[in-house]
């Protein structure tokens, strides 16, 4: 065993690290807050375009880098760390893109592809119904066919950057009458499309991230289907390469962490530095405990997928792991704070920019969104332990 | 020994909650948090008419009469409701320490204005140190000709906005002890040399800054003795807290309420999701927090209002309860998915305020070291 890197990574982790310093700054962060995106910058994705590194370890015929698993780890922990914003990429590279690149015909991959990798075109993923949460396949979106086209009608939620995005990749019914699973198809659709309505969804911050998108008769071309008629469900599912780790979270909490600990040196409560007080250095010590543990397990989910091997119930573990451990951060960095903990920017009182209590709220999506943790418990309980199911109709 | 409420208690519940669901719905709760007032005066007069404000003051004072307990349970349902403005800081932090400490004067001039909704109140303790003890009070009343002039800055002082008067907690002396040298006064809001911010918070609880620079006070404005003020404090913060705990269980059993109802309504997988035991279990411990926290809220509730000793019982309920309502109103979110991490719903309300609560008058900590020393350490 060795874990460590080997000096060229550690060169690329250095070039990452010096650019996102450069880049991703405090009045960076403080002018995406201002226009409303935390999560969200198309000028930022194309940067890493520019760089190379958006793709970096899509294969290079398909326009990306070739890179490592383990280089890709590293650049997704520096911009974790960074909190810097991936709503420009996240579903075009570690979603859409992939399944293109196993799934989509040629022509499709030429079409799609080379926009992904250049950062210039912005995905939204439409797969959530108002009553097809966990449940996905229970979905009820309809596409009929018509002549050279499908007709799409039905209503998705929580569609995350739909109101700024190009293009949908989304999930509907095509066959009623077959089992759930096997009547379900694959599209491919332009967000210009006439029928599509966007409406916003305010999250807790008051933020307009998601939105309800409702489709009304809304005509997708037939080669907009990705991969076959009916077999949407396996498109969706089909276990990818990208990079499943989840390294992001820890590495987002490690900077928060840091970010406390030099508060609780600064502050004095009481007569003395917070950094003094044990119940505080308990706190903190126990949060960089599990920052650690998580991103090992991230680090092992990385080291599989470097060597071929496919994690299911590893890279559950991770993703529970990590949105859970957010959550308990938020809380402790809350209590921190004491009384100043739930101020928000824009007061002068405000520690750290009122960031604390925005990751406080923000963390609750993070163990709901993407399988909640209550699925990652049934995943890993049934195929990483291989546990009876529970009874489904 | 007797743990159930009277039969007017329970009537007492039924009609606050009935009026509450009825005038001060959700949409009124979260138009509030965006109003600049933060509260509304229709409703803090029909409030008044049903003699809230004067519930536990006497009748000399144009008061019901009432016991703390009943207090405590317009409490409940007030936070189960989620009712914003200026009741508690009126009530539990203006009114309470004038009944104790006031002069007969000051009584008969302000108690009977506050029972008929016409005074808002608000405690100013808290400063830039953030913390609840007399060491934390740097605030400066220096006598000067017929009063005193206050110089210092307060924080996360609740509706000060609004109020008509401040009792500010101010340091007149340095004595023996931090304790020592503390003084109160009702400070006239309008005072020139106050200035008054609102701090944008999650919970959007008008909480303010408030700066005192050269605020005159005339000596008769003085709430009970020169120097000796902090016992005062010290009770109201008792009070303060438990009567924080009331509101929190009150709000914890609707996150509570609601996240059961959606568990049996909400279908995934071809049944409800409450029929899942993970969800079951999480709404068990849900309903064990609420219960147990009643308990342990109505036992120092009574201490407290029967004057007795309630150091320890206070810190146990807080520090308890504090807990208790942050997990159920996370696990409530958990329950609900994507739509209780949404701003328009309900749930969501609960969790931002059970944050908030936490830090008010002791967060757990603060509460479990005041519980160590009452257990001997
Ligand atoms: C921040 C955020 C962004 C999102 N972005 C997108 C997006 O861009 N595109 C998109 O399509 N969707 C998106 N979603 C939706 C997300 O995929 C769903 O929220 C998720 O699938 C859960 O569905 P639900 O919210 O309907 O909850 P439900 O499925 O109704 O679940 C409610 C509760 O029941 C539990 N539960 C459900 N089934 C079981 C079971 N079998 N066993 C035990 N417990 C169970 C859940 O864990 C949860 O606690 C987003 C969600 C969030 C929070």
């Amino acid at each position: 065993m060795d874990f460590s890197f080997t000096e060229e990574e550690e060169r690329f982790r250095a070039e990452v690290r010096a650019f996102l310093d450069q880049e991703v700054t405090e009045e960076f962060h403080q002018e995406l807050e201002e226009r409303g995106e935390t999560e969200f910058s198309r000028e930022f994705t194309k940067k890493l375009a520019q760089k190379g590194w958006l793709a970096m370890a899509w294969p290079k015929e398909y326009g990306g880098g070739g890179a490592t698993m383990m280089e890709q780890l590293i650049f997704s922990e520096e911009i974790g760390y960074h909190h810097a914003p991936t709503g420009g990429h996240r579903q075009g590279i570690n979603l859409i893109g992939p399944c293109l690149i196993v799934h989509g015909t040629e022509e499709q991959k030429r079409e799609y592809l080379p926009a992904i990798t250049a950062g210039e075109v912005v995905w939204c993923q439409g797969f959530s119904e108002p009553n097809a949460g966990s449940d996905l396949a229970s979905l009820q979106c309809r596409a009929v066919e018509d002549g050279d086209y499908y007709v799409i009608d039905g209503q998705k939620t929580w569609t995350t950057n739909a109101h700024r995005a190009d293009w949908c990749h989304l999930l509907a019914r095509t066959d009623p009458d077959a089992p759930r699973h096997r009547g379900i198809s694959y599209f491919l659709i332009d967000m210009k499309s006439p029928g599509i309505s966007v409406r916003p969804l305010i999250n807790m911050l008051a933020s307009h991230d998601f939105n309800e998108v409702f489709l009304d008769g809304v005509r997708v071309p037939k080669e907009n289907i990705l991969g076959e008629k009916n077999r949407g469900w396996y498109v969706s599912q089909t276990t990818l390469s990208f990079e499943r780790s989840g390294i992001a979270i820890p590495a987002g909490a490690k900077r928060n962490l840091e970010l406390l600990v030099e508060y609780a040196k600064e502050t004095k409560r009481n007569g003395a530095p917070l950094a003094q007080d044990p119940i505080v250095r308990h706190k903190l010590a126990e949060m960089a405990v599990d920052i650690e543990v998580n991103r090992m397990i991230a680090y092992r989910v990385a080291w599989m997928q470097h060597q071929g091997l496919i994690p299911v119930y590893e890279a559950s573990m991770s993703k529970l792991f990590g949105t859970e451990l957010i959550k308990r951060l938020g809380d402790i960095g809350m209590q921190i704070l004491g009384l100043f903990g739930p101020l928000e920017r824009g007061s002068r009182w405000a520690p750290l920019r009122g960031r604390i209590a925005r990751a406080c709220q923000f963390s609750l999506g993070g163990t709901i969104a993407m399988g909640s943790s209550e699925i990652m418990k049934n995943i890993i309980a049934t195929r990483g332990l291989e546990l009876p199911r529970e009874p489904r109709p | 020994m007797n743990l159930d409420f009277s039969e007017e208690q329970e009537m007492l519940r039924t009609t606050t909650r009935d009026f509450l669901t009825k005038e001060c719905p959700k949409t009124l709760v979260r138009e509030l948090e965006e109003d600049e007032k933060g509260y509304s005066p229709d409703l803090w007069k029909e409030m008044a008419e049903l003699g809230w404000m004067g519930l536990v003051l006497p009748e000399e004072y144009d008061g019901m009469g009432m016991g703390f307990m009943d207090l405590i349970i317009l409490l409940e349902e007030m936070g189960r409701n989620i009712l914003p403005g200026p009741f508690f800081c009126t009530v539990i932090l203006g009114s309470l320490p004038i009944l104790e400490a006031g002069s007969e004067e000051q009584k008969k001039e302000l108690l009977p204005k506050i029972s008929a909704g016409e005074l808002i109140l608000t405690l100013a303790l808290t400063e830039p140190s953030a913390r609840y003890d007399a060491t934390g009070v740097a605030t400066r009343a220096v006598a000067q000709d017929d009063g005193f002039v206050i110089n210092g800055t307060k924080l996360f002082v609740e509706n000060a906005h609004i109020a008509d008067y401040i009792i500010c907690v101010t340091r007149t002396k340095e004595g023996a002890s931090p304790e020592d040298g503390i003084t109160l006064f009702l400070v006239d809001a309008k005072s020139p040399g106050i200035r008054c911010e609102v701090m944008p918070t999650m919970g959007a609880d008008k909480l303010c800054e408030v700066v005192f620079a050269d605020v005159k006070v005339p000596k008769k404005n003085m709430l009970g003795e020169l120097d000796k003020g902090w016992p005062v404090v010290q009770r109201n913060m008792e009070q303060a807290a438990i009567a924080k705990c009331a509101e929190m269980i009150g709000g914890a059993q609707a996150a509570l309420d609601m996240t059961l109802a959606y568990a049996k309504e909400r279908v995934q997988y071809g049944r409800p999701i409450g029929s899942f035991q993970v969800i079951q279990h999480y709404c068990a411990n849900m309903w064990i927090s609420v219960e147990t926290g009643k308990n342990i809220l109505y036992q120092a509730a009574w201490k407290v209002g029967e004057g007795l000793p309630a150091t320890k019982e206070v810190a146990v309920a807080k520090g308890y309860i504090n807990e208790a309502y942050k997990f159920v109103s996370e696990r409530g979110v958990q329950c609900h998915g994507a739509i209780g991490t949404t701003r328009d719903h309900d749930i969501g309300l609960y969790y931002r305020r059970a944050k908030a609560a936490e830090l008010a008058f002791g967060d757990t900590d603060f509460q479990r070291e005041l519980v160590a020393q009452q257990i001997g350490l």
